[in-house]
């Protein structure tokens, strides 16, 4: 025989979900209930028995890789568009990402925890360069005060020019750190759209471009006078090119 | 990539992805099997971090586990439809998936206990591992099984109960 209590009260009382005046009523009800005072007892005891058979199953390191893995690669349904700061921010995100993929490729870095640790060191610095103030940049048309302050700063010379004649206009310069190395960066502006030049030294004899895409951002690479350079945006690649020609003349 | 989908996937691996264990969990005995609950837990990760921008705060956990479940059902009416429409079928479920033999004959009491909790209906065996091996309250019950709390309440009881008498059938399903 079983109380009418027993489907309810019993249960939330069982598990800690009644409210403290509720509780003592039904505990007021529980002693002279022998049904729910048993059933209490069974309760506990099969709670006692599923704790003690361990059967929490959690997953294992396979399914975490194969849940992180593809993870990189979707991006989730895109919201509302946004103000043109982010556009800037967007894409030192995404330039950080391939200059560190190029980094990488470089210097033959290989690893199982390569994807963890790029994604790692990307967020890391982009949460940085979120913070207020923590930019590193200089916002300057003027070659002189932007290679005066990389100068400074990236410890080997970076050539600057403006190619606003052109239609790049020279908007500022900052300072990067990749893997403890100081990596500077032009900023230019082509039809609103920012593309950032990653420049830093390189053993490596002159090279001749590679580009690429990554997601919706155009890449390319080439090396020159022991420079190494990285030009990213989310414009056309022949844009890229062109500056390329434009910083290669010149560098 | 763009700078949202950085922050976006900072913020999913913070609140969303601590709760693979309990996905995991979920699916694998919602679907009495490890092989399909981990596909089925990748398929509702993806699922989540597609929609991630629907969740606007609160319990990650239980925003998580009702993607899990909907996913669980989802894939166990398209491959085994049987086990959903035998849910009611109380008696007969018992006594083909389950008999004291069969319980008896599985070696230690883990065994025994993964026997009978894979005997009750998907509602009411989620019901119990929500509560006894994920540690959800009613509220968190509800919200990821979409039932009233006067229904989480009366669910519960009758899924211990039916564990209970699947444990005491055995004949060394009662503990000495």
């Amino acid at each position: 025989m079983r109380c009418d209590f027993a489907d309810s009260l019993l249960q939330g009382y069982f598990d800690g979900e009644l409210s403290g005046r509720r509780a003592a009523e039904f505990e007021r009800h529980l002693r002279h209930c022998v049904h729910c005072a048993t059933e209490l007892v069974d309760l506990d005891l099969l709670r006692d028995r599923m704790q003690l058979a361990q059967l929490y199953e959690p997953a294992t390191a396979a399914l975490r890789r194969r849940i992180n893995a593809p993870l990189r690669a979707i991006a989730p349904t895109k919201a509302v568009s946004r103000p043109l700061v982010w556009h800037w921010l967007a894409a030192a995100a995404a330039l950080l990402f391939v200059s560190i993929l190029l980094w990488r490729v470089g210097h033959g870095v290989r690893g199982d925890d390569y994807q963890a640790e790029l994604a790692g060191e990307i967020v890391d610095a982009h949460v940085h360069s979120l913070q207020p103030g923590q930019m590193n940049g200089i916002a300057s048309n003027d070659e002189r005060v932007v290679e005066g302050w990389l100068e400074g700063r990236a410890r080997f010379a970076v050539p600057v020019r403006n190619f606003a004649s052109d239609g790049f206009a020279l908007k500022g310069g900052r300072v990067d750190v990749i893997e403890g190395h100081a990596v500077a960066v032009l900023v230019y502006e082509r039809n609103r759209r920012p593309i950032n030049v990653f420049i830093w030294p390189t053993r490596e004899r002159d090279s001749p471009p590679r580009t690429g895409s990554l997601q919706s951002f155009q890449w390319v690479d080439w090396r020159k006078g022991k420079m190494e350079f990285c030009a990213v945006s989310d414009g056309s690649p022949v844009d890229l090119e062109q500056l390329r020609q434009l910083i290669n003349s010149f560098a | 990539m763009s700078d949202f989908d950085t922050e976006d996937r900072l913020r999913f691996e913070q609140l969303v992805l601590p709760h693979v264990d309990a996905a995991f969990n979920l699916a694998r005995w919602l679907l009495r099997s490890r092989a399909d609950a981990e596909d089925v837990a990748q398929e509702a990760l993806l699922r989540s971090y597609r929609f991630f921008r629907g969740f606007h705060g609160g319990d990650a956990r239980a925003w998580l586990l009702q993607i899990v479940r909907n996913t669980c059902y989802t894939w166990l009416e398209k491959n085994r439809p049987m086990e959903l429409n035998m849910e009611f079928d109380e008696e007969l479920h018992l006594q083909t998936c389950a008999t004291p033999e069969t319980l008896a004959i599985a070696g230690d009491d883990r065994k025994r206990l993964t026997l009978a909790l894979e005997t009750l209906p998907p509602r009411f065996r989620e019901i119990l591992v929500l509560r006894e091996l994920e540690g959800c309250s009613y509220k968190e019950i509800a919200a990821i099984t979409a039932i009233p709390i006067g229904t989480v309440m009366s669910s519960l009881s009758r899924a211990r109960r039916q564990l209970h008498s699947a444990l005491v059938d055995s004949p060394q399903g009662a503990r000495p």
